[in-house]
């Protein structure tokens, strides 16, 4: 396999980022919990932009308020705007919980967040209401660092060391509300008492309903939060997570809560390590129901096995999903050929190493991505893309077909419905996928064929093996591996 | 759980109050262009946002976000400004400040971004944008553009867009003051040009700029450039070749518009090409500064030919959207006021409207359009959209992303008047697309089972 070096240590300009910003993440993290709202702490601009890319991935409206730090406040402390942000968010929105984050501005002007909030709760006399501060400035990681360090800071704000119980802690990466869903049905069929954190499949991915709610139902109860240190154990789908921000980390040091840290199910594999622990944890029977699944996903391989084989992939975004997405593409022997994070995430170079070592394929693995990078790095030797809309260049500019996963998704509908965990999952990921090769083999293969055989009339002409076009089938000579 | 009784649940915060008013009720004046309220969910973004909408459709300038990744991530080609030559716009570019950059300063990192993007691509402009952070750790902007200027020998110009130094209407200004910059002409300019006008507050949305241009060109009227859609390096240098400005965005081009009547002893004229009623009365005005006969002919004809070709579709749509109701949340004045008349083209009546950043002025034109009753509201938040909708039973939302939702969630039609639309909404043909988007969203079938 290739390395790359980091990307940071010999470039001083990001060319279409492949991340957004840490508290993006942390937002996605707190609209998982039971009756939150979110403030930021900093300028206006901040809380709208994310909410505009939230909104336009999950078709829903994503309230988070901003304490709209202004020249004064930037120059004075912000204090003043920061509490009375609280105040109209408390009286708009009667949250249950409450989180805070800090923006580049605010860590930048040394805002003490921890301080401002006990603060005000002591002033206005209501220390009941939960709040959760995290410092999550723009420079200081990527909006998967924000969503994992903003996950521990709520298990260590609110979980408790609770008598023990039998339910399992299950915390999840970033995956659409479709997977959430999939993963509790999953849990339901086992019959696995859980709790899962964060929730947002309800509250990210309404029903159509009357009356409307301003902070919408669903999410993970805060009670069950306090609980998750009387766990029987935790699964945590974080394998790339650092132990500083894992919050699986910090209920086994805390609490003893066992952890068991896997990679998201995605894959006949990675389906069955977390099957396989469900079964050992509960010592329950694998329901008809799921084994069934599995047989109709080895099914779907099978039948779509030749047409996979045409497939040489680059995969991007946040590196669980990527981990789970290159899982896919190695059992179906559409051997990836660049694989990139926008995270600075040594866990996922590692994983990858081990992963990609039996791939005929030589691979290439950037983290801290960005866009031109990625495009230079799959020109001519990628046929098909594996990530969110920001990939959309791949197509227009090398003609690489994009299939869509992960966040954000804006020129699709959808994204928040993409169904790609557990075997039933895996199975509809691989159909998108075979099918966006199929559908590009049999846009082109005429013209490539003619283009390379037929002679015409003409003498002197010769075949090219260029003249098939960019959508060439199997990988390059090149790129095998020696 | 003992959270503090709301004292105004479910209706609006007090700080609120002085931005909204219904027409015929109150004699008090709309506070408007003021700082966002704390915790309030304003739908405004920031200063930045403001300077990276008017520059953005600068197509072949290199635009540099000189700060964090966030703010470069965020507004990565989400515009739908066309461009007929370089696409090199359509990139984000960012010195991704990191803590280390934040405690040392970013200015070294910063000259070395501009060196590799200037190797990189080719370039006469570089736009360099400030971040909030930019603002507070104290880059001397200025000084890092000067050399890398002086060292490439192209315009490296700096944007003093700051987050937190105002609202977006301040990135307005911020986009101006660059724009500014960049026009001055040099000792070998040529003098202005007759009937040649600059189209400012035009980003070229889906052609809109285009169709404009074709329309201006049939009566005998060149345009010199807009700002900025579709624009240039070369076209923008030129732009005192002009002898008036038009402007259709008032909000982030009035300012510019001022500025170059005093420097360059350029008028200028507000006008509009969205609806029937605006474009046609723009296309006179133009012509009648001009005072040329054969222009004012030719611009009666163009307005009876084209009137004529969209009147009959229009007929045909207002006969099915008579009497529903609209609610507008727009970015600028100049789009709420011509949604009024153009609503009324259709049949349709405005219940209440709305803007992130309208000028005083403004307001005053849409309380005179408006009928009694009709609430007004600067710098809105989704709770007061939903809570005014609902009271004065809107049918229809016309708003952009963040808004959509919104609407949908509560059962109502929307119309995307956002700069990522990829229909165009201005001249005739535009009339026709929006009363099109207005059917099809308010007409359609999906309505009867929620």
């Amino acid at each position: 396999m290739e390395r790359e070096k980091s990307l940071a240590n010999c470039c001083n300009v990001n060319e279409n980022p492949c991340n957004m910003c840490m508290p993006m993440g942390g937002i996605l993290a707190f609209k998982g919990l039971e009756q939150s709202m979110v403030i930021i702490h900093g300028s206006q601009g901040c809380a709208t932009y994310m909410r505009r890319h939230m909104a336009e991935h999950f078709n829903e409206p994503v309230d988070v308020a901003s304490s709209s730090l202004n020249e004064k406040g930037t120059i004075y402390g912000g204090e003043k705007n920061l509490k009375q942000g609280l105040d109209n968010v408390i009286k708009a929105y009667r949250p249950g919980v409450v989180g805070i984050l800090t923006t580049c501005l605010a860590e930048t002007i040394g805002e003490d967040i921890d301080r401002i909030s006990q603060e005000y709760l002591k002033e206005r006399g209501c220390n009941d209401l939960p709040v959760v501060t995290v410092n999550s400035p723009g420079y200081g990681g990527t909006h998967t660092e924000g969503y994992w360090l903003t996950l521990r800071r709520i298990v260590t704000k609110l979980a408790r060391k609770t008598e023990t119980h039998s339910k399992i802690n299950v915390i999840i990466p970033n995956i659409s509300p479709a997977d959430i869903r999939e993963i509790k049905r999953i849990l339901q069929l086992m019959q696995v008492e859980y709790v899962l954190l964060p929730d947002f499949s309800d509250t990210l991915d309404r029903p159509y309903q009357r009356p409307y709610r301003k902070i919408p139902e669903g999410g993970t109860k805060l009670a069950d939060i306090v609980a998750m240190g009387g766990a029987a154990a935790t699964i945590q789908f974080g394998l790339t997570v650092d132990d500083s921000m894992s919050p699986g980390k910090y209920l086994e040091s805390e609490f003893g809560v066992p952890l068991y840290n896997l990679p998201l199910p995605m894959g006949v594999e990675n389906t069955d390590l977390f099957i396989n622990l469900l079964i050992k944890l509960t010592g329950n029977h694998l329901p008809p129901a799921i084994e069934q699944e599995r047989g109709r996903l080895l099914d779907c391989m099978i039948d779509s096995h030749k047409y996979n084989a045409q497939g040489s992939s680059v995969i991007f975004g946040e590196p669980e999903n990527v981990y789970g997405v290159v899982k896919i593409c190695l059992e179906n022997g559409i051997y990836p050929v660049v694989v990139a994070t926008g995270s600075k995430n040594h866990n996922l170079k590692q994983l990858l190493d081990d992963l990609l070592v039996n791939s005929p394929v030589r691979c290439t693995v950037i983290t801290e991505a960005d866009f031109t990078t990625i495009r230079q790095k799959s020109r001519g030797r990628a046929n098909i893309a594996i990530g969110s809309s920001d990939g959309r260049y791949l197509t227009e500019k090398e003609g690489i077909p994009l299939v869509r996963y992960g966040f954000p998704i804006h020129d699709r509908t959808g994204g928040q419905r993409l169904l790609s965990v557990g075997y039933a999952g895996t199975t509809m990921f691989l159909d998108r996928v075979t099918n966006t090769l199929l559908e590009y083999k049999h846009k082109h293969y005429r013209r490539s064929m003619y283009q390379m055989f037929y002679q015409g009339e003409q003498e002197g002409q010769e075949f090219s093996a260029e003249s098939c076009g960019e959508h060439y089938v199997m990988f390059m000579p090149s790129d095998v591996k020696q | 759980m003992d959270v503090p009784e709301p004292v105004l649940w479910d209706t609006v915060l007090e700080e609120r109050k002085a931005s909204i008013i219904t027409k015929g009720k109150q004699k008090k004046h709309l506070k408007c262009d003021i700082d966002s309220v704390a915790g309030c969910v304003s739908q405004r973004a920031c200063v930045y946002c403001g300077a990276r909408v008017v520059l953005n459709p600068v197509t072949d300038a290199i635009h540099l976000v000189h700060g964090p990744i966030g703010c470069a991530s965020y507004t990565w080609d989400i515009r739908g400004s066309l461009s007929s030559g370089s696409e090199l716009y359509r990139n984000s570019f960012s010195t991704d400040l990191k803590e280390q950059d934040v405690i040392f300063g970013g200015e070294n990192k910063l000259a070395r971004a501009i060196d590799e993007l200037v190797a990189k691509y080719p370039a006469k402009v570089v736009f360099v944008y400030a971040t909030c952070i930019v603002g507070v750790i104290g880059d001397d902007l200025e000084a890092v553009c000067k050399a890398a200027a002086k060292k490439h020998n192209i315009e490296v110009i700096p944007v003093q867009s700051s987050g937190f130094a105002g609202n977006k209407a301040a990135g307005y200004r911020a986009a101006c003051d660059a724009l500014l910059r960049l026009i001055q002409p040099g000792e070998l300019s040529s003098a202005p040009r007759v009937n040649t006008i600059n189209y400012l507050g035009d980003f070229n949305l889906a052609g809109e700029f285009w169709i404009i241009k074709n329309y201006l060109k049939q009566v005998g009227i060149e345009v010199n450039v807009a700002f900025t859609g579709d624009s240039n390096y070369k076209a923008l240098k030129n732009a005192t070749r002009a002898s008036l400005n038009v402007i259709q965005c008032a909000g982030s081009m009035i300012y510019l518009a001022q500025r170059m009547k005093e420097l360059y002893q350029i008028p200028y004229l507000n006008i509009s090409f969205l609806g029937l009623e605006d474009t046609a009365t723009s296309l006179r005005k133009i012509a009648a500064h001009f005072g040329d006969e054969s222009i004012m002919a030719r611009v009666e004809e163009l307005i009876e030919r084209e009137t004529a070709k969209v009147k009959p579709v229009l007929d045909w749509y207002r006969q099915r959207l008579q009497g529903k109701k609209a609610a507008i949340y727009v970015g600028g004045g100049f789009k709420a006021i011509s949604l009024i008349k153009q609503f009324r083209e259709i049949g349709i009546d405005v219940v209440m409207i709305g803007t992130q950043t309208g000028r005083k002025e403004e307001y005053q034109t849409i309380n005179d359009l408006v009928d009694e009753g009709t609430v007004i509201l600067d710098d809105a938040n989704p709770s007061e959209l939903e809570k005014f909708m609902l009271e004065k039973g809107a049918h229809l939302l016309v708003g952009g992303v963040k808004e959509r939702p919104l609407a949908y969630k509560l059962g109502i039609a929307f119309i995307d008047h956002n700069h990522d639309r990829k229909h165009p909404l201005s001249g005739f043909v535009g009339a026709v697309n929006l009363a099109k988007e207005v059917y099809s969203t308010l007409c359609s079938p999906v309505w009867q089972y929620v």
